[in-house]
């Protein structure tokens, strides 16, 4: 019989030890799977993870893969801190993106010093506001925010696809589902660092990013309001005790995770698109989810998983270039990397052991 | 929960590319004469639609050139900024030409094109050139033509169901030429159109064809990808037009014909003309079409056997073919009354390239229904 005991205190060798074990298994199922098709595996592990960070300019693309990630993971960390499934932050993201496009297109003439922060500002109350749907009808009627969350998603999508369509579409795009062009005060520029130019596709919403997650920490870790989600997520009825408002509590970190992730969708279409189209997410939302679990729920940590998934992701595109490798079987190794980091999480926070199953003794009368 | 505070994903970084990078290999050096082309796919090519369309063009370019020419794809790459990062990528890879097969890489083959002067673009179905962009696009709607001759002198219940997918220039010609190519034989059929609002997916493509048979219609058309239309079509008895590539082996009782897009003509004469040193944009029109807008004469787009119909029918359907390979017949050639009864293109006049794709806004007669949007 296999027992599971939490650990009380996990120590610094285990928290080490079970990344490094849970990257080799990694490894040697992928050398396996990819000898098993036919593939040179060492090449293959090469080009999975190596090759596609081999520039300046790669590693540059990554963060940029990663930015929407790491913001909308980010918020969701606050959400999940506090046991409140905001499964929704996709559709949050698009309605990010539909008030600050509706910013960028009416108004295009404003320089980017007003422009840029209204963008912003538009941005995250657009996510704010699709975000208290769920919040609002959770604290109000005691709904399940997963499903009303998850499911105005979908609302979400068709509603920027009807937008595009229909009334936002651009007069000269010969009837094509797309919105005029941000002017140029409306786009995120990318960086240019004095000596060493532009970085890729490296933009100043990456910076963004890392600040956010940054703060997202502190706010955590260093803050009242930190504690409070954190107590109500832990312990809620110690936290009523102590006087926290818990219909506050998940109000406020339902506004602060759509809050990022609306940020994250106007970084999105204004760094990298440009315009609005029906598809303005590639469900950043959904893996945002997987990032904030596989960061442990700490913002910091965020940056490094939203890396870790944005370069699995590049490195099966990088496959198939390089290798001729299906996505199909990227996807598997990304699925098998993803398993065994958090499946090693089990082994960090559970003491487990093999025992026998005690005979029961018989019990005898006196 | 309770989770600590840990740094252990740095630990995580850190180890999994510290030890990655200790791992050396070889990339195998291309021979340097040979071209190279690299292809974008929206999907996993399959064994049926739109990529699996490109992918044999594909295969084609490779039988037609063999070890003069290397060739790469990526699938399932998305219509957003991921694609410029993998058209960017192969151009860095070297890739001589680069097809990006689906209308949403439009802008990003733009951008990317621009950092790449030396390299050749080519974006199917897209109106945006520069220099070293071309478009190519396939005139779909004679197909759809022939496809309303044969649905009007096939049905029986004088209802047709269409599958369309997004309200765009090119699906609303398509459906506009089925109607005039119906009405053309049998004046009382109309034509009801559900908006999938998908090019894939099979699910809700089956949904709209029972939909469309429980109302009544015996013949089903699709501007959609799967053959899951056709496959709904062979269970329930009524018969349909299978889209992109034959699919008559989902539905061999079904299937009057498929409207076949044959890509690899465009693919070869494109790569020949860059190996000549001849390669251009093409001196066609700058209109949304692309320079190369061809179709049934070319054998570009391609009809499968006209099957599982009377002979008189397939007659005709030849005969209607024919007539648009030899030009006589241009489709779009007034007088065309929209749905309403109005005349939107009066008696002579046929609609050239360009107002094929910003007139449009209107269903023919025979087309129930208005466009969305």
């Amino acid at each position: 019989m296999i027992s599971m005991t939490p650990r009380k205190h996990i120590p610094l060798s285990l928290t080490l030890l079970t990344p490094a074990v849970a990257i080799f298994l990694t490894l040697a199922v992928g050398v396996a799977i990819f000898g098993l098709l036919g593939f040179s595996p060492f090449d293959s592990l090469y080009t999975f993870f190596v090759a596609p960070i081999s520039r300046p300019d790669q590693i540059g693309d990554l963060f940029v893969k990663a930015c929407p990630l790491i913001i909308t993971a980010t918020g969701l960390v606050f959400c999940f801190r506090a046991n409140v499934w905001n499964i929704g932050a996709e559709g949050q993201l698009i309605f990010g993106a539909i008030f600050s496009g509706w910013v960028a297109l009416n108004f295009p003439d404003w320089p980017a010093m007003s422009l840029m922060p209204a963008m912003v500002l538009a941005s995250i109350i657009g996510g704010i506001c699709w975000a208290m749907i769920p919040a609002l009808l959770k604290v109000r009627f005691n709904t399940n925010e997963i499903l009303v969350s998850l499911m105005l998603t979908y609302v979400a999508a068709l509603f920027i696809d009807w937008l595009v369509r229909g009334p936002w579409r651009d007069p000269m795009s010969f009837g094509f589902p797309l919105t005029k062009m941000y002017s140029d005060a409306g786009l995120i520029q990318r960086i240019d660092l004095p000596i060493v130019g532009t970085l890729g596709q490296l933009h100043w919403g990456v910076i963004g990013a890392l600040l956010l997650a940054v703060a997202g920490g502190f706010v955590l870790s260093r803050t009242i309001l930190g504690f409070q989600i954190k107590v109500m997520g832990d312990a809620p009825r110690a936290g009523q005790f102590a006087g926290f408002e818990p219909h506050l509590v998940t109000i406020g970190v339902m506004a602060i995770a759509g809050g990022a992730a609306g940020l994250a969708g106007m970084i999105e279409v204004s760094a990298s698109m440009g315009q609005l189209q029906p598809n303005v997410s590639f469900g950043y939302g959904f893996t945002a989810i997987i990032v904030a679990f596989l960061a442990r729920l700490n913002p910091i940590g965020v940056i490094f998983a939203g890396l870790i998934v944005a370069l699995a992701e590049l490195g099966g595109d990088y496959a198939q270039i390089a290798l001729g490798m299906p996505k199909v079987v990227t996807g598997v190794f990304k699925g098998i990397l993803l398993f065994m980091l958090l499946a090693g999480e089990i082994f960090n926070r559970y003491h487990i052991t093999w025992r026998r199953p005690a005979v029961m003794p018989v019990s005898k009368g006196r | 929960m309770k989770i600590k505070t840990n740094f252990s994903f740095a630990a995580v970084a850190t180890l999994a590319l510290s030890a990655l990078v200790a791992l050396t290999a070889v990339t195998v050096a291309n021979a340097a004469d040979r071209v190279k082309v690299g292809f974008v796919y929206l999907t996993t090519p399959g064994d049926h639609g739109w990529t699996y369309a490109h992918e044999v063009a594909r295969l084609d370019v490779e039988k037609h050139f063999g070890k003069k020419v290397e060739t790469t794809f990526v699938e399932n790459v998305p219509e957003g900024p991921d694609s410029a990062r993998v058209i960017r990528e192969l151009a860095k890879q070297g890739n001589d030409i680069i097809f990006t097969t689906s209308f949403g890489y439009m802008d990003h083959t733009i951008k990317v094109a621009k950092e790449f002067p030396n390299v050749k673009f080519e974006h199917i179905t897209g109106y945006k050139r520069s220099p070293n962009v071309a478009t190519g696009n396939i005139r779909f709607y004679e197909g759809r033509y022939v496809q309303g001759v044969v649905a009007g002198l096939m049905t029986k219940s004088n209802k047709i169901g269409y599958l369309a997918s997004f309200p765009i220039p090119e699906v609303i010609q398509g459906i506009n030429a089925f109607g005039i190519g119906l009405r053309s034989v049998n004046p009382k059929a109309e034509v009801s159109v559900i908006w999938v609002n998908s090019w894939y997916d099979p699910v809700k493509e089956a949904d709209a064809a029972k939909v469309h048979i429980a109302e009544g219609a015996d013949i089903l058309a699709q501007h959609t990808d799967s053959p899951a239309m056709l496959q709904t079509a062979e269970k329930a008895g009524v018969h349909g037009f299978g889209q992109s590539s034959d699919m008559k082996a989902f539905a061999p009782k079904a299937q009057l014909f498929s409207s076949v897009n044959n890509w690899g003509p465009y693919y070869i004469a494109k790569i020949q003309q860059m190996m000549d040193g001849k390669w251009s944009t093409g001196d066609g029109p700058d209109h949304w079409a692309g320079n190369t807008w061809v179709g049934m004469a070319d054998d570009y787009l391609v009809l499968s056997p006209f099957e599982n119909m009377p002979e008189d029918v397939a007659k005709a359907a030849a005969q209607a073919a024919a007539d648009i390979k030899s030009g006589k017949n241009k489709i779009f050639t007034g007088p065309i009354k929209d749905n309403s009864g109005t005349v939107r293109v009066p008696a002579g006049k046929t609609l050239n390239d360009g107002e094929l794709f910003t007139t449009l806004d209107y269903y023919v007669e025979g087309i129930k229904g208005k466009i969305p949007g």
